[in-house]
């Protein structure tokens, strides 16, 4: 019961600050993910074209940030900007800036995402006809409205898999920002270890916590891609 | 009648049309020259600010502990991947019994080390379970829990057991039918069908998605530096924090892109070797 007490709304329990941690770890990895598909998307896209130029920018980017630790990018991300931002804007405006965590957390979160994700995309590429694509040639469609009226909407079908199972591993690196002093479920779990001296209780909160989220978004990702899937004959 | 089906006059020839344009620059084109240079300029950039910032007294300094911490972070992913992977075995076998205690015992056990931070786990294994000393030392396992190594190992071969448990169940569902019935008809016994047979054929499978699980297991080493361990990301954390230079992390990049790379290619050649027979 006195443990439970820790956990209680207020100013005596812990459970609003960890309320708010959760809010930070779902808002990281929701303002990661569109970032992360769009330059995921363009990756693959880059990947795909013609331009030996693109392929390599595309190929140089993918592989950097998939053979990085996700914490070195994130360090490097954060001190990174910190260093050229404080450069760039001493020099034009003489003043300090400080790097935000969350934002630079973002970046290199979403960095790692698309770099994953655009192997995902690539595969699911593969998996669309060539005749696709000469049909809506012969509709005489445009390349941009084939992209978006006949292979995206497939493309979305045969990625959706491997991006859910993306949107998972992003939910538990969001863990990592912690390090670099944002207030996310870890962190704010481990403060409370620390000034109640019951790392036991919080930490396992912690992992339960982070089940929880996991458990939701897989429900939420099968109904999507029943969604996504509804026009198939079973 | 039929007649005006008849050409009744020659289309007189015409000069043949202008030849299609070859646009020379195309956004794609334009893009990916914009791409290029601004990588090379990166890349020029990287270069230069590393010799400007070199030094040899802390290269002198630095170098041997990064090797050293290098050499640690490969110890830990050697000794976790070898350990985790003698443990998948009963946790894959668990998963695909009939025994409906089993099955749910190591579904539980795969969702919780799947669907949790490998941060949170070391956390809760070293702080913890570290919190319980006196129960420790009575059962006499204290210098266990006390010693962030073995918590870091013990932990990363926990997590990698549930990931190697759920790529070996994959590979070995992948085995066709056919072939536990012909062991079978053969009069094999459970043993020698599993290990000569079904194993086998189910590695060469799996073999791709442990190359990916051990690159994982790299990558993620670096957040034991986080419980004190100096692996290759615990020196240069260290290093950053008594010089404040940035080039600290660029050297840890660097090595780890190496490792990474390394690991891959040579992945690659071991499977186009064990997979020679399958090739036509």
């Amino acid at each position: 019961m006195e443990l439970l007490s820790l956990l209680s709304y207020g100013d005596a329990g812990w459970g609003d600050e960890i309320l708010s941690g959760i809010w930070v770890t779902i808002s990281l990895g929701l303002a990661t993910l569109p970032f992360g598909l769009l330059l995921g998307f363009f990756l693959a896209l880059g990947i795909n074209s013609r331009e030996p130029s693109l392929q390599v920018s595309a190929k140089i980017f993918t592989t950097i940030f998939r053979g990085l630790p996700e914490l070195l990018t994130l360090f490097i991300v954060f001190y990174g900007a910190q260093i050229l931002g404080n450069f760039l804007f001493q020099k034009v405006f003489g003043i300090n800036i400080e790097i935000n965590s969350f934002v630079a957390g973002m970046i290199a979160l979403g960095f790692v995402f698309s770099s994953y994700a655009s192997e995902v995309f690539l595969s699911a590429f593969k998996g669309i006809n060539q005749g696709q694509y000469e049909g809506a040639s012969a509709l005489g469609l445009s390349r941009f409205q084939t992209m978006r009226l006949i292979i995206l909407p497939q493309l979305i079908k045969l990625a959706l898999p491997g991006l859910s199972n993306l949107w998972l591993i992003l939910l538990k690196e969001t863990s990592l920002v912690s390090v670099i002093g944002l207030a996310d479920t870890i962190r704010v779990t481990g403060i409370a270890a620390r000034v109640e001296k019951e790392p036991f209780l919080f930490f396992s909160l912690a992992c339960l916590i982070y089940l929880a989220l996991t458990f939701l978004s897989s429900v939420g990702l099968e109904k999507i891609e029943k969604t996504v899937r509804r026009g198939e004959v079973r | 009648m039929s007649e005006a089906y008849v050409a009744s006059e020659m289309i007189s020839s015409r000069p043949r049309p202008a030849e299609a344009r070859k646009s020379e620059w195309s956004v794609g084109k334009i893009l990916g020259l914009m791409s290029v240079v601004s990588w090379i300029a990166a890349g020029i950039a990287l270069i230069v600010f590393l010799i400007t910032s070199y030094d040899p007294a802390q290269i002198e300094k630095y170098g041997p502990r990064y090797f050293d911490g290098f050499l640690t972070t490969l110890k830990l992913v050697a000794i976790s991947v070898t350990i985790g992977a003698a443990l998948s075995l009963p946790i894959a076998f668990g998963r695909m019994s009939s025994n409906k205690i089993l099955r749910g015992f190591s579904f539980g056990y795969i969702y919780f080390f799947r669907g949790t931070p490998l941060l949170a786990q070391l956390f809760l294994l070293y702080y913890g379970f570290g919190s319980f000393r006196s129960f420790w030392q009575d059962v006499g396992l204290w210098w266990f829990f006390r010693d962030a190594w073995s918590i870091a190992l013990l932990s990363f071969s926990l997590n990698t057991a549930a990931y190697q448990a759920e790529i070996l169940r994959g590979a070995i569902m992948n085995v066709p039918k056919g072939q536990h019935e012909g062991a079978a008809s053969l009069g094999l016994p459970n043993m020698v069908t599993f290990f000569k047979i079904i194993l086998p054929q189910a590695l060469i499978v799996a073999l791709r998605p442990y190359g990916n699980e051990i690159i994982l297991m790299v990558k993620g080493s670096a957040v034991v530096s986080i419980i004190t361990i100096f692996d290759l990301m615990g020196h240069t954390r260290r290093a950053f924090s008594q010089t404040l230079d940035y080039q600290t992390y660029i050297y840890a990049a660097i090595f780890y892109l190496i490792v990474v790379e390394v690991m891959r290619r040579l992945w690659d050649i071991l499977e186009h070797r064990l997979t020679r027979h399958l090739r036509r």
